[in-house]
């Protein structure tokens, strides 16, 4: 059985069931509990765990996230939310200097089993500060393991596996798809970290993409579909470790492959797809790998640069004819 | 500065106010922390050690104060400046010289050197080697001790340099609205790295800060270990009533400078001479032997075996194996399985 939920609160119930089934998870975050999330992610959240569990924190990104840390190798499980992973940036020093580093520095005396989440990318015209993507940011640093993904049956697995999993997790959502909804199973599952999902069988071409991007590469591969093209597509769901394997078994398929990724171009998720292509496939391919990225760019406030700027089936479907040579 | 001076000679007239055994083990503490530091500043100069190397010589009396205010089930969190401290917990000085020396059988089994010392089993999170990061994690530390309800405090180190971070705000805003479990310690040498605490700050008397945020704070004499040890169970008492975190801000000096490659020209000879002129273990000494608390043959008894122990130290570090190269790919994931990229 199964029932149809919204991203915010599949994410929600993975959170709560983890909070019944141990004390030392809580959560902690700007408006989280009172407010009841910025975005509502944790609504009603405050009511069930009470304000032990449930922090209100102050505007002090740097604090609250070092607050985790410590609270972690000390032996608790913390949530901590961010409204949006551009404001991490602030406690990037706390992330990657003490979270990612804790085990390896501490020769395994001390672990921070902590999960930092919140949304990641462009929403919209909110212009150059509030339209990153920080994927490639995190998973290039060893200690971490990253998460972006907007299904929300998988959200609802993975955040379950983050909280009980022993290593630091940052996980990546949608500001603007916490509405999109989705068929999420009843009962206790979790969902694998590391394993990307096919979401399309197809066998001319492979489209791999994550979080909202997955639903740019699903229109243009039913676009495809009309034009006689059959697509894979397929769900990276785990940015660090990365599946290479799902990608490379789609790819000995299809020998073809377009990687869709709203992040910049430079040193990002899509150049070390590319990379691990040719590593494990470079005999299967017949075309170049070709990639659709946001531009080498700050995203801009008016609608035209946004329009521009953003990844569209358009552009993925010029991608993967060109891969097609046709 | 000279204030700390006069009030140390003040106090020596005084009768001793703690029992032959307190005495004993600060003076034992201090002198254990001084000879290692000496020794792994030799053994730097002899390319034995390398790396960064920060020693806490002048700063012991911090340390000494420290263990006798405090439970051991307490937590500790401070900067790279650590030796001491650990030392102090009782962390045996065999595995931290023999991390120093970058050697398996170190603390944290030469993966951190001088900089971070870690030991769940003496409740010591580390050092940390960012100015005033383990400001927000010691606060963290704090937070999940009041969540599970026990009577702990974490004891949270930082030097002058670290006051000026943001953490540290931010951290002591957090706390106090939370009540929360955290004796903030700054260490006060009067310098970070080369920059004097007047220059970094309209704001010199760096206890004032706690202030801002209605937080109990006061200035305390780091040069005597009754001071500090005073100052810090009055503190830890009201800690431990539940009545949130409180600051100390301790006036302290290092003699050294700011790590090995630091000739210290941005201090003048006079004033290190009358800091080491008000020297803690040799005040301690003094008291111990005008006051009869102790005999010399006592006193020599104790330097004889810290001369010891230290020896022994260094012999360990240097008998010890280096570490497999091999194993560079073990702590960095809790999962047994992690696929590293390659």
């Amino acid at each position: 059985m199964s029932r149809v939920l919204a991203l915010r609160d599949a994410i929600r119930e993975g959170m709560t069931e983890e909070m019944r089934r141990d004390d030392n998870v809580f959560l902690m975050g700007e408006e989280v509990a009172e407010y009841n999330g910025a975005y509502k992610v944790s609504k009603g959240m405050l009511d069930e765990f009470g304000a032990r569990r449930v922090v209100d924190t102050p505007i002090a990104e740097l604090g609250f996230a070092g607050i985790g840390v410590g609270a972690a190798m000390n032996g608790l499980r913390p949530i901590v939310e961010f409204m949006t992973w551009n404001f991490a940036v602030l406690a990037f020093d706390q992330i990657i200097n003490n979270a990612a580093k804790t085990l390896s520095q501490s020769a395994g005396e001390f672990n921070c089993p902590i999960v930092f989440r919140g949304p990641s990318g462009a929403a919209g015209q909110l212009a150059q500060q509030h339209s990153q993507t920080f994927e490639a940011w995190l998973a290039n640093c060893p200690g971490l393991k990253v998460i972006s993904c907007i299904d929300p049956a998988d959200a609802k697995g993975l955040i379950k596996s983050a909280i009980r999993d022993n290593d630091p997790i940052c996980m990546m959502e949608s500001e603007q798809f916490y509405a999109l909804e989705g068929e999420v199973p009843d009962g206790e599952y979790l969902t694998p970290i590391g394993k990307a999902a096919v979401r399309r069988e197809g066998t001319d071409v492979t489209i791999v993409s994550y979080n909202k991007m997955m639903l740019v590469a699903n229109d243009a591969a039913d676009q495809l579909a009309k034009e006689g093209i059959s697509a894979e597509v397929i769900d990276l769901r785990t940015i660090r470790p990365l599946d290479h394997e799902t990608i490379v078994n789609s790819v000995k398929k299809t020998n073809r492959i377009v990687v869709v990724d709203e992040s910049w171009p430079y040193a990002g998720i899509s150049s070390e797809i590319t990379y691990q292509i040719q590593k494990y496939a470079f005999d299967y391919l017949d075309a170049p790998v070709v990639r659709v990225n946001a531009p080498d760019v700050s995203l801009p406030y008016a609608a035209a640069y946004v329009e521009a700027y953003m990844p569209n089936p358009k552009k993925v479907i010029d991608a993967v004819k060109s891969v097609m040579y046709r | 500065m000279t204030k700390v001076v006069e009030k140390v000679s003040k106090r020596g007239k005084k009768t001793p106010k703690y029992n032959k055994e307190t005495y004993l083990t600060w003076y034992e503490t201090m002198l254990r922390i001084r000879r290692f530091e000496e020794k792994s500043l030799q053994k730097y100069g002899q390319e034995q050690i390398r790396g960064f190397l920060h020693v806490y010589i002048g700063q012991e009396a911090i340390a000494a104060g420290l263990v006798s205010a405090i439970k051991k089930e307490d937590a500790i969190v401070t900067a790279y400046r650590q030796h001491g401290l650990a030392i102090s917990r009782g962390i045996s000085t065999k595995k931290c010289m023999a991390e120093l020396y970058g050697k398996k059988t170190g603390i944290v089994k030469g993966k951190g050197g001088s900089m971070h010392f870690f030991s769940k089993e003496h409740r010591f999170f580390g050092g940390n080697g960012i100015v005033g990061a383990q400001i927000p994690i010691g606060t963290g530390i704090g937070f999940a001790e009041k969540y599970r309800g026990t009577d702990l405090l974490c004891v949270t180190m930082f030097g002058d340099g670290a006051a000026r971070q943001g953490a540290l705000y931010e951290s002591f805003n957090m706390a106090m609205t939370w009540k929360l479990p955290v004796l903030y310690i700054c260490e006060n040498n009067h310098y970070a790295m080369g920059t004097s605490v007047e220059r970094t700050s309209n704001v010199a008397d760096i206890y004032k800060v706690g202030s801002a945020f209605d937080m109990p704070s006061e200035a305390v004499d780091g040069m005597s270990p009754e001071s500090v040890h005073e100052a810090l169970s009055r503190a830890a008492e009201h800690i431990r009533s539940g009545k949130g975190p409180y600051f100390l801000e301790i006036k302290t000096y290092r003699y050294k400078g700011h790590s090995v490659s630091d000739p210290g020209t941005y201090r003048t000879k006079d004033e290190l001479k009358e800091y080491q002129s008000i020297d803690p273990i040799k005040v301690t000494e003094k008291k111990i032997l005008e006051g009869n608390i102790a005999t010399a043959e006592e006193i020599k008894a104790i330097k004889d075996k810290i001369k010891a122990e230290i020896n022994e130290a260094v012999e360990f570090a240097e008998n010890s194996d280096f570490p497999d190269g091999d194993n560079l790919f073990e702590d960095n994931y809790m999962q047994e399985d992690y696929p590293y990229t390659s």
